[in-house]
Parts: C-alpha cells; sequence; structure tokens
C-alpha cells in the first residue's frame, strides 16, 4: 500500500515548496489576498521575509538579488494594486532576462472576473513581460505550478513568471505530493551547440585579421566568464561589451575595449565598424548598440552565439548563427580553434584607436564631475564592488570609468531603463552579497523614484553606500533637449523644486553627507567604505550642464558619434 | 508572402490569449486562426495564417516556438498539405435570383443551410481562395453577412503528428 501523504493547506504547500526551491528571502508587502501567507510567515524561519515600502522595490530588490546571485528572486504581493505595482519590475526583468518569481494574491476563484474587491487580471496584464505566468485554479496544482515557475525562471534564457494564487487556493487543502522532477513538454532549452557550425566558427575566427568579441549580458548569466577570459586571451581576441556585459571580462584587461554602442568608447565603435568577424556572445544586437542596423559592421562576417533562437536574425542577419549556452560553447569554441589568428596588425589600429580618442573630461577647473567620482570609486575599490546604478548620464559614466572586475558587479536597468531601479536593487544585492562592498549610485531624479526603500536598507542595517550624484536635472533628458531639441529644457530643471537630500537621507535615519567640491571626495569615499554595519547616504552635487560622450545619436551609425561638445558654452 | 503555421499548444487557460498577445506585442500580421481540439488529449492545434518576409516568418515560427505552451510548430508553407476553410454567407434575394444563386452555390459544391423569403444562406468548403472566388461571384447578388472559420490545414501522409517523444511529460 502506498504511504500516503500529509495533506497540507495551500498555504503550508507554497512555504513547503519554497523550501525545496532554497529560498533564503522573499522580498514583499502583505494584503487581504494573502494574509493566510502572512499568518504562516509569522513562524516560519528557514527563509527571510524582507518587507519593502512599495511593491515596485519588492521586484527590483528580488532583482537585484538575482542579478548579484544568479539564484531565483522571489516576491510576495498581495492581488489588485498590489500586483499592478509589480508590473514595472517584471517588465525590467522581462527585458534583462533576470530570474525572477513573482507571487501575488488573487480574489477568490468564484468572484474573478466580477470585479471584486482588489481584482486585477495580473495574469492577463502580464502576459507580454513574463516569460511565462500562471493562474493557479486548484490547490492539487499549487506545488508543480511552483516547481515549474521556478524552472522556467531560471533555465534558458532566464526570466520573470509570475504566479497567481486566488485566496481559496491558499485556503484549501490537499495531498501535497512534490513533483521531484519536471518536465515541460514545450519547453526544452537547448544548451549545447551544434559542433559543426562550432567548428565553422573557429575556422573562421582562426583565418580572421580583424576580430571583434562582443560580449553581452548572456555570458554572465550563463556563469561563462571564466570560458571567455580563456578563449580571449589564448586567441588575443579584443573584447567589447554592451552595458550588461560589462563585468564579463576585466575591465581593467589589456584586451577589454570597454563598452560599445552609443556612449561606446570610440576605439569599441571603431573596432566594430572595421573588423572582419564580429563574434556576438550572448547578445542581442539591440538598438542601442547597433545604432542604424544598416551600417552596422557591414562587412564583417558575423557569428552569433544565443540560448534564444529568436534573438538570431532578429535585428541583424548573421552569416553563422550557433544555438546554445555561451558558456558550453566558449569551451568548444577554444577547443576547436585551429590556430590562433594573426592579429597584431589590428591591435595597432585600436591601439591607435585608443590613442586618438581615449575617454576624457574637463578636470582642472575646481567644479566636480560625475566622472571623477566614478573614477576614484573604481580605484578605490579596486573594481571589486557591487555596482548598482539607476538610469541616466550617471550611468553612462559609470559604464565608462567604473572598470568591473568580476561578473554580476554591475547591476543596471539596461533594456527598460527603470528609473527608480537602483535603491531597491541594491537592497536586494545587499542581502545576497556580504563580502564586497555594495554601492548604489543613482541621479537625483531617479533617486526619488523609490526612496522610501532607504528605510528598508536602514531597519535591516545593509551596509549600501548610497551614492546620489544631483546635477539638479534630469540630466540624461537635459542632454537630448540640449543636443535635438532646441535647448528648450522643458521639466528637466529640478534645481528649484529638489528637496534636501541630507535630511531624506537623517529622515530614515541614515548618516548623510554633501559635497560639491571634488577635494572632499577621496575622504567622503573613505569614510563611505569604511561603514559596515548600516548604510550612509552621500550626495555629491555635480555640475550640471555636462554631457555624457562620445555619443551615437539615435538611429545613426556608429560612424557618425559626438565625440566632444562641439560647441562648448556654459548652460542657461 | 503569406504562411500557414500549424502550432501544437497545450489545451491550458490562456494559451491562445499567449498567441494572440505575443503576435500583436510583436506586430506581426494575423490573416486568420482558428483553433481547436485534436486527438489528443489536453492539445490543441491552431492554423495561424500569416504574412510577411523570411525574415519575418523566421521570427514569427521561433517566437511561437519561444512560448512554453506552444509544442510544436511547422510552417505548412512550401510543403505538401490540404488547406480548408468554411465560409456561411448570407445573401438577399430579390425577384429570380434564387436559382441563380443556387447554381453558383452547385458549382461551388456550397448547401443551403437556411432560407427564407428575404434571405438565403450557404455553406461554402474548400481552400481559402475558392472562398473569396464565390464571395466575389456571390457579391453582385448583395452578400448580407459573411462568416469564415479561418483556415485549417494539415500536412499530407500524417507528419505533423506529434512523435512520442515531444508529446511525453516526463
Ligand atoms: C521611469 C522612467 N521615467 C522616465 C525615464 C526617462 N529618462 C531617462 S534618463 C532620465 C533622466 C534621469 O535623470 P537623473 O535621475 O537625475 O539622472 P542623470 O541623467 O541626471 O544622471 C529620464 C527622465 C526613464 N528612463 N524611466
Amino acid at each position: 500500500m502506498r504511504k500516503a501523504n500529509a495533506i497540507l493547506t495551500g498555504a503550508d504547500i507554497f512555504f513547503e515548496c519554497l523550501k525545496r526551491e532554497g529560498v533564503e528571502y522573499i522580498f514583499g508587502y502583505p494584503g487581504g489576498a494573502v494574509l493566510k501567507l502572512y499568518e504562516k510567515l509569522y513562524d516560519i524561519d528557514f527563509l527571510q521575509h524582507i518587507l519593502v515600502r512599495h511593491e515596485q522595490g519588492a521586484t527590483h530588490a528580488a532583482e537585484g538579488y538575482a542579478k548579484a546571485t544568479g539564484k531565483v528572486g522571489v516576491v510576495l504581493v498581495t492581488s489588485g494594486p498590489g500586483a499592478t505595482n509589480t508590473v514595472t519590475g517584471i517588465a525590467d526583468a522581462y527585458m534583462d532576462s533576470v530570474p525572477i518569481v513573482v507571487f501575488t494574491g488573487q480574489v477568490p476563484s468564484h468572484l474573478i472576473g466580477n470585479d471584486a474587491f482588489q481584482e486585477a487580471d495580473i495574469v492577463g496584464i502580464t502576459r507580454p513581460i513574463t516569460k511565462h505566468n500562471f493562474l493557479v485554479r486548484h490547490v492539487e496544482e499549487l506545488a508543480a505550478t511552483i516547481r515549474k515557475a521556478f524552472f522556467i525562471a531560471a533555465t534558458g534564457r532566464p526570466g520573470p513568471v509570475v504566479v497567481a494564487l486566488p485566496k481559496d487556493v491558499i485556503n484549501s487543502s490537499c495531498e501535497f505530493v512534490y513533483p521531484e522532477d519536471i518536465e515541460i513538454r514545450g519547453y526544452k532549452p537547448k544548451y549545447k551547440g551544434h559542433l559543426n557550425q562550432i567548428k565553422k566558427a573557429a575556422e573562421v575566427i582562426s583565418n580572421a585579421k580583424r576580430p571583434l568579441l562582443y560580449v553581452g549580458g548572456g555570458v554572465i548569466m550563463s556563469g561563462g566568464s571564466n570560458e571567455l577570459a580563456i578563449f580571449a586571451r589564448e586567441n588575443k581576441l579584443p573584447v567589447t561589451m554592451t552595458l550588461q556585459g560589462l563585468g564579463a571580462f576585466p575591465g581593467t584587461d589589456e584586451l577589454s575595449l570597454g563598452m560599445l554602442g552609443m556612449h561606446g568608447t570610440y576605439w569599441a565603435n571603431q573596432a566594430v565598424n572595421n573588423c572582419d568577424v564580429l563574434v556576438s556572445l550572448g547578445a542581442r544586437f539591440d538598438d542601442r548598440v547597433t545604432g542604424k542596423v544598416e551600417t552596422f559592421a557591414t562587412n564583417a562576417f558575423k557569428i552569433h552565439v544565443d540560448i534564444d533562437p529568436t534573438c538570431i536574425d532578429k535585428n541583424v542577419i548573421v552569416d553563422l548563427p550557433i544555438v546554445g549556452d555561451v558558456k558550453h560553447v566558449l569551451a568548444e569554441l577554444a577547443a576547436e580553434m585551429p590556430k590562433p589568428p594573426v592579429v597584431d596588425e589590428w591591435w595597432n589600429q585600436i591601439y591607435q584607436w585608443k590613442d586618438e580618442c581615449p575617454l576624457t573630461y574637463e578636470d582642472n577647473d575646481g567644479r566636480l564631475r560625475t566622472e571623477f567620482i566614478i573614477e576614484k570609486l573604481s580605484q578605490k575599490t579596486k573594481g571589486e564592488a557591487i555596482i548598482v546604478t539607476d538610469v541616466g548620464q550617471h550611468q553612462m559614466w559609470t559604464a565608462q570609468y567604473y572598470q568591473f572586475n568580476h561578473p554580476r558587479s554591475n547591476l543596471t536597468s539596461g533594456g527598460l531603463g527603470t528609473m527608480g531601479f537602483s535603491v531597491p536593487a541594491s537592497i536586494g544585492a545587499a542581502f545576497a552579497v556580504k563580502d564586497r562592498p555594495v554601492i548604489s549610485i543613482s541621479g537625483d531624479g531617479g533617486f526619488q523614484m523609490n526612496m522610501q526603500e532607504l528605510i528598508t536598507a536602514a531597519f535591516y542595517k545593509l551596509p549600501i553606500k548610497f551614492i546620489i550624484i544631483n546635477n539638479s536635472f534630469l540630466g540624461m533628458v537635459r542632454q537630448w533637449q540640449e543636443l535635438f531639441h532646441a535647448e528648450k529644457y522643458s521639466f528637466t530643471d529640478l534645481s528649484s523644486s529638489n528637496p534636501n537630500f541630507v535630511k531624506v537621507g537623517e529622515a530614515f535615519g541614515i548618516e548623510s553627507y554633501s559635497t560639491d567640491n571634488p577635494k572632499d571626495v577621496d575622504s567622503l569615499l573613505n569614510k563611505a567604505l569604511s561603514v559596515n554595519d548600516r548604510p550612509i547616504l552621500v550626495e555629491f552635487k555635480v555640475v550640471k550642464e555636462d554631457m555624457v560622450f562620445p555619443m551615437v545619436p539615435s538611429g545613426a551609425s556608429i560612424s557618425q558619434m559626438i565625440l566632444r561638445r562641439l560647441n562648448p558654452k556654459g548652460m542657461l | 508572402m503569406k504562411h500557414t503555421i500549424s502550432v501544437l499548444v497545450e489545451n491550458h487557460f490562456g494559451a491562445f490569449d499567449r498567441v494572440a498577445t505575443m503576435f500583436s506585442g510583436k506586430g506581426f500580421n494575423i490573416r486568420s486562426i482558428s483553433i481547436g481540439e485534436t486527438e489528443i488529449n489536453e492539445v490543441s492545434r491552431m492554423t495561424i495564417v500569416t504574412e510577411g518576409d523570411d525574415q519575418i516568418i523566421d521570427q514569427v515560427v521561433k517566437q511561437l516556438n519561444r512560448l512554453i505552451d506552444t509544442i510544436k510548430v511547422i510552417d505548412l508553407t512550401g510543403s505538401n498539405h490540404v488547406e480548408r476553410e468554411l465560409a456561411l454567407i448570407s445573401i438577399g434575394l430579390q425577384k429570380g435570383s434564387m436559382d441563380e444563386i443556387k447554381n453558383i452555390c452547385d458549382i461551388f459544391r456550397g448547401n443551403i443551410v437556411d432560407i427564407n423569403n428575404k434571405s438565403m444562406m450557404i455553406e461554402i468548403t474548400g481552400p481559402p481562395d475558392k472562398i473569396d472566388a464565390a464571395i466575389n461571384v456571390l457579391a453582385p447578388f448583395g452578400i448580407k453577412e459573411v462568416a469564415r472559420s479561418g483556415t485549417v490545414a494539415l500536412k499530407r501522409g500524417e507528419q505533423t503528428k506529434f512523435q512520442k517523444k515531444e508529446l511525453s511529460t516526463n
């Protein structure tokens, strides 16, 4: 006779499943539809629930945790407004392929569709922005659904999964059967690349005169950084990285050309323009990278390695696609190389571009600039910190001037470009990473989009360094207004409407500093880096009118880079 | 170019919606779409007629494959297959037009399925271009309403059937 399984409530099954998934943290916020789960949470000690102050914060925190660790981030919110508040974070995770599972409450099954109190069709709303989503209809399906949700989120090209839990499902009971193995017949990610294609690629790269590796976030997600380093070094291949790819290869390595694309380095973009073999590794030919696609690496033989077949031939038609996990493919590619390519001349050319047009900024007028701060930060932390940026100019300057040494160190919202990402995402990262400093860098605009989460950091005594780059403007928008919109600084000037950031920090119980003097940068950064038992906030008041260069205007070809301000003038 | 794509999907809550959402979200065209049960429990077949150049069709097929609920996607275009559509066409009757309509209906091997003194309804089955032709020929009589089922299609020689392996959940 079969041994009877225990009869458990949906709520118990829920936590039993999370336990087996190895969940350490839930970022959440309670409400009516999930009260039963919170009732259980009260006595649970195998995982920690982190109370955020807004559900968007929970999703970004889960993303921060997932990006820093590669593990699945978990969110728990109520139905209706709790669920809709998670939408931005879910869309963000979808665009940047971040594995998170968002559990939302839902009204009782019999009320679904009735416009019941706090009902929103969250499964319908999130369908286009999730890798997959579920409405659990019966408690008997709950365990298998949770298992599938984690499996789908974490495997293949990772992404967000939403699971809506009607109140009655959580409250009712059934026999608990945990599905050890899960297989979904419509979902079979392919990890191993086609060997013949790999051999062909190796052949082409061996014979290249001007090869270039174009590295995206996929290398980091697959855990393929070591394989990349071996492959690049053995063959002396230049490496350029996308925003999400930064950290996949050490920024200080002599083979690194830094970032490519809209705000990429001159030499990286020149290399793209002039290479004869372009090897895209876990990148997706995003428009911020390619500029005008018709003119992108026109003469190059293009090899594209990606785990997601839909990425191939989507924006740019390639010559040799390889569908598979980049880590696996890189290892095989390295093994299949008949000989390294001859690249000395190519490197000379690249060095020449680098000399012609290095990254520079004005540093002798005594005024405080973001580039200077980031450069200092990079030196002081030796590229070892976890840097969580927001969206805007400071994000691009960080990408240009912080030399990331490790994968999973540059946490930023790339695809969706979500202002308000940094503060909550740094919280998720700080729970995950204890042995390296976690530094949140926001603009004055984006900081205000989720600054309620400062209290989460303060309450849990997370040693996050909150840096605000205050240029008194929505800087990146201001830059576009100056360059492309007749200098109409329409609704981007915050100088008379910003709060006092030091007082804001202090109101949340966080020790806070502010300066506009370059001479203070050293000591304030030292101070921030020395505090390890609580958060600290530093506001840097920087030059208002600076712009991020180089810049490829949107839709222009990357050979049409604007290298510096053509017509230097003070603003206002 | 027009493509007919056959998709086997899990008969799950929302599976149809996922496909439709993907098409609208990606800006792909749907000329017709039909869905119904298959010989296999819990699996439905969608037949989608779409349009686009090779790159777009390549993306359509890949994006369909990417959906978790789709089990198999086959672009039938260019392979030997059968396409059928059913149309119900309601036509206003004028003096003396009934015989002529009946004749046309016979030519297209249609059936008269409803009739009263103001209108008649005929049912026609066939490849979509035959339906188009019938509608064209009937247009001068005054078509009141048309309902078309959308194309259903199968590869000749049972080749759209599942491999055992594809069907297993374990
Ligand atoms: C949620 C959201 N709203 C609007 C935008 C558009 N946007 C992009 S950058 C930017 C300005 C950001 O200003 P700030 O946070 O001060 O950073 P800075 O560019 O000055 O470094 C805006 C408004 C966005 N990316 N995200």
